[in-house]
């Protein structure tokens, strides 16, 4: 019998190493899977390299792993807000590499790794300092710039219901990056509202199939925060 | 100099927004055009986090933070709405998909160019969001601002000197004190506030100015 489901998130994240390269889904604290962070952040390990929209908001989650020291490198789109001040200030402190994705980018990037394509060429950026140095191509009378795929030894990501198979679902806009990310990552663990029977879920409504998620922890529901304006 | 005030100026957006469009909405001033748009008929508004069918912000302890817009605010989703994962979000944008979106500027060259991400101060801390995609994604992309800075340069130029978001891709700039068409013929003037006249528009904008089409003085 398959089983997907892991006990604790110190259990599901017992495994990712020093250097390692990790996807956090999440837009801003939607979607955030901020147990499995607090379960890495207590494992100790750092240099990572972090692929998430954003550098962190208020305390928790990534902004709490920037906090820690762990993070070498962070790809992400949008990195500066009024609540980003880890990231802020490991970044003028020369302590973290910044990659910046337009946000579409970043997301065909991540899905061209999930996919299996050796690269993808996109319209966004293209003339603007974000493509500066990289191949462009004029295909059909428009401009593309040639963008790489962005894959990861892990993904953490926050789902609404799973099953020990990994299929789940999400809630509302908290889906953001978990579908993808979970396609992109050689290791996908996914925190979950809720473990069901296998059949529970609707197949008609399962959004990410198990294929692409190897651990569920079941994590009780808690209340998502707003962030500081 | 009349000047529209910022509800003014959302509502004159809102007109050229026609039913049945997809519309997204940038962050800060686009989102008062919601405010503007004739509940009677369906405008699908779009927040590229992952939902279409935005609806108003909720009641004072009724928000749900699994459900906000891109300006990570609460939202509401109106029946019909739906959720969607960010690639096929962005899909939506810069597959064409998207009839209009209305984006917040910097600078807005005569051609169209767009800079809205990154002053290219030293020390800032850049962040582009999905500002580049939905400059160059959506079939028409409106930009509303004031038509000057603090200190009275134009935010309409010949070329931009901030870092750019997008070439070519803005086609309609709403001001405080005009409304331009821009592209690849330059910029013309679609209307003006009352008593300002197209040289005085010119000399304090600093750039070429024709009137559009459908402003031709008789």
């Amino acid at each position: 019998m398959i089983d997907k489901s892991i006990a604790s998130a110190a259990q599901a994240v017992a495994d990712i190493q020093d250097g390692a390269s990790v996807m956090i889904g999440g837009f801003g604290t939607a979607g955030m899977p901020d147990q499995l962070i607090d379960a890495l952040i207590e494992r100790g390990v750092g240099n990572l390299t972090i692929i998430n929209n954003n550098a962190g908001n208020g305390e928790a989650g990534v902004a709490a792993l920037i906090k820690a020291g762990r993070v070498k490198k962070i790809i992400c789109s949008f990195p500066r807000q009024s609540d980003s001040h880890h990231f802020d200030a490991a970044y003028r402190a020369g302590q973290i590499e910044l990659e910046l994705v337009p946000q579409g980018n970043l997301a065909a990037r991540i899905q061209a790794a999930g996919a299996g394509l050796g690269a993808i060429f996109t319209p966004t950026g293209y003339g603007t300092q974000l493509a500066e140095g990289k191949e462009t191509r004029e295909i059909d009378g428009k401009h593309y710039v040639l963008e790489y795929p962005i894959k990861a030894d892990f993904a953490l990501i926050k789902a609404q219901q799973g099953d020990r198979w990994g299929n789940l679902t999400f809630r509302k806009t908290a889906r953001n990056f978990g579908p993808i990310m979970a396609m992109a990552a050689t290791t996908t663990i996914a925190q979950v509202s809720e473990i069901v029977d296998l059949g529970a879920i609707d197949p008609e409504v399962v959004v990410t199939p198990g294929i692409f998620v190897q651990r569920v922890v079941q994590i009780a529901s808690v209340t998502n925060h707003a962030l500081a304006a | 100099m009349n000047r529209m005030t910022r509800d003014q100026m959302a509502a004159r957006v809102a007109q050229d927004i026609p039913e049945g469009a997809y519309v997204n909405l940038g962050i800060g001033l686009p989102t008062k055009v919601a405010n503007y748009l004739a509940a009677d008929r369906d405008v699908f508004l779009q927040s590229e986090n992952g939902l279409l069918g935005m609806g108003p912000a909720p009641e004072a302890g009724e928000e749900d933070w699994d459900l906000i817009n891109a300006g990570k605010q609460a939202v509401t989703l109106l029946a019909g709405g739906c959720f969607f994962h960010h690639a096929d979000s962005f899909a939506m944008m810069r597959g064409g998909h998207l009839d209009i979106c209305v984006l917040g500027a910097f600078q807005v060259s005569v051609n169209g160019d767009l800079a809205n991400w990154h002053t290219g101060a030293p020390g800032a801390i850049p962040a582009v969001g999905g500002a580049m995609d939905l400059a160059i994604g959506a079939k028409q992309t409106f930009v509303m601002m004031d038509l000057f800075t603090k200190t009275g340069e134009s935010k309409l130029v010949d070329a931009c000197t901030y870092p750019l978001t997008g070439l070519g891709c803005v086609s309609r700039i709403y001001t405080d004190v005009a409304v331009f068409d821009v592209g690849p013929d330059g910029a013309s003037v679609v209307e003006m506030v009352d008593g300002l006249t197209i040289d005085e528009l010119r000399k304090l904008t600093g750039v070429p100015l024709a009137y559009a089409a459908e402003t031709q003085p008789a």
